[in-house]
């Protein structure tokens, strides 16, 4: 069976699917948010050196994954839009770029709220730290720029240059920990295994897979809107279901 | 496991909660919009739809 991959990236046909999917990762988000807030904090025992203290890193490095593979998404989707003229791709970077910021601020705040009982500042120059800022900086340039050019698709095009041109700051986020002398540690859980501990391990992979799918869930409900309004001339929106009132 | 001693996390309960507590805000403040912008993006176009129907 020969499935037309490009049907979907098509607005109209892709409306209809991304609503038909919002409810299939936003449930699953929920659960395994309730599941992994459960572990964390009621089976994962308390840690030798940090206490409790150390119960944020549920929320803060899943937060702090997401904000980079966001970006990436983003810029990646941007660049799709840009060389290959896709007006879906475009919009999917716009829906992407709110949710990227909101999590890269999600892992600064937590960061600090983390870093003072642990290091005793809130904040530091550090590289780790510095990078991330310019992340969350760099998410709402691209929000910025985009809103103030009235047309959509020149708007695309600068916020696509924008958001590949920045791509080079997560390599350097991703690295900092390694390439410069950072007091932010490095990673716990690497190729080679952890020493983390199984329930700590299960409730971080558990709120990084409810973080990963309200990601996807709450883009595509927001991507839907955009649609909306850039194809609000079209026959096939003023068709719709939710239009006939 | 007493209730008073869960909450108070060994000292750390405002970071702990100060973390949790305003990203899980955030997160339905972001709900709440992108919802919100559903219902005004379509009731705008059912306005502009309407108005050119009366020209």
């Amino acid at each position: 069976m020969a499935i037309n991959w490009f049907k979907y990236a098509a607005p109209s046909t892709f409306y209809g699917l991304a609503g038909k999917l919002v409810p299939w990762f936003a449930w699953p988000a929920a659960i395994l948010f309730c599941v992994g807030m459960y572990i964390g904090f009621f089976v994962a025992p308390t840690d030798a050196v940090q206490s409790e203290a150390y119960r944020i890193i549920f929320i803060h490095v899943p937060a702090s994954i997401l904000s980079m593979m966001i970006y990436l998404i983003m810029a990646g989707y941007a660049a799709l839009g840009l060389i290959f003229n896709t007006r879906l791709s475009s919009m999917m970077a716009t829906a992407l770029a709110p949710t990227g910021a909101l999590l890269a601020f999600i892992s600064l705040w937590t960061g600090s709220l983390w870093g003072k009982p642990m290091w005793g500042a809130w904040w530091v120059w550090d590289a780790r730290l510095t990078s991330e800022l310019i992340l969350l900086f760099l998410y709402l340039g691209f929000i910025a720029l985009q809103s103030s050019i009235e047309d959509p698709r020149r708007a695309d095009r600068a916020g696509a240059l924008l958001a590949i041109v920045g791509s080079v700051n997560v390599p350097i986020i991703y690295f900092s920990v390694k390439w410069w002398n950072t007091l932010h540690q490095g990673s716990t859980v690497k190729m080679s295994g952890t020493s983390m501990h199984i329930a700590m391990q299960q409730a971080m992979f558990t709120m990084f897979a409810a973080m990963w799918l309200y990601a996807i869930a709450i883009a595509l409900l927001r991507v839907r809107s955009i649609i909306l309004e850039r194809e609000r001339n079209t026959q096939w929106v003023t068709e719709l279901a939710e239009m006939q009132q | 496991m007493n209730w008073l001693e869960f909450f108070a996390m060994k000292g750390y309960a405002w970071y702990i909660w100060g973390s949790y507590g305003i990203a899980i805000l955030m997160i339905a403040v972001e709900i709440i919009l992108v919802i919100h912008k559903r219902k005004i993006t379509l009731q705008q176009l059912r306005l502009i739809r309407d108005a050119d129907k009366e020209d």
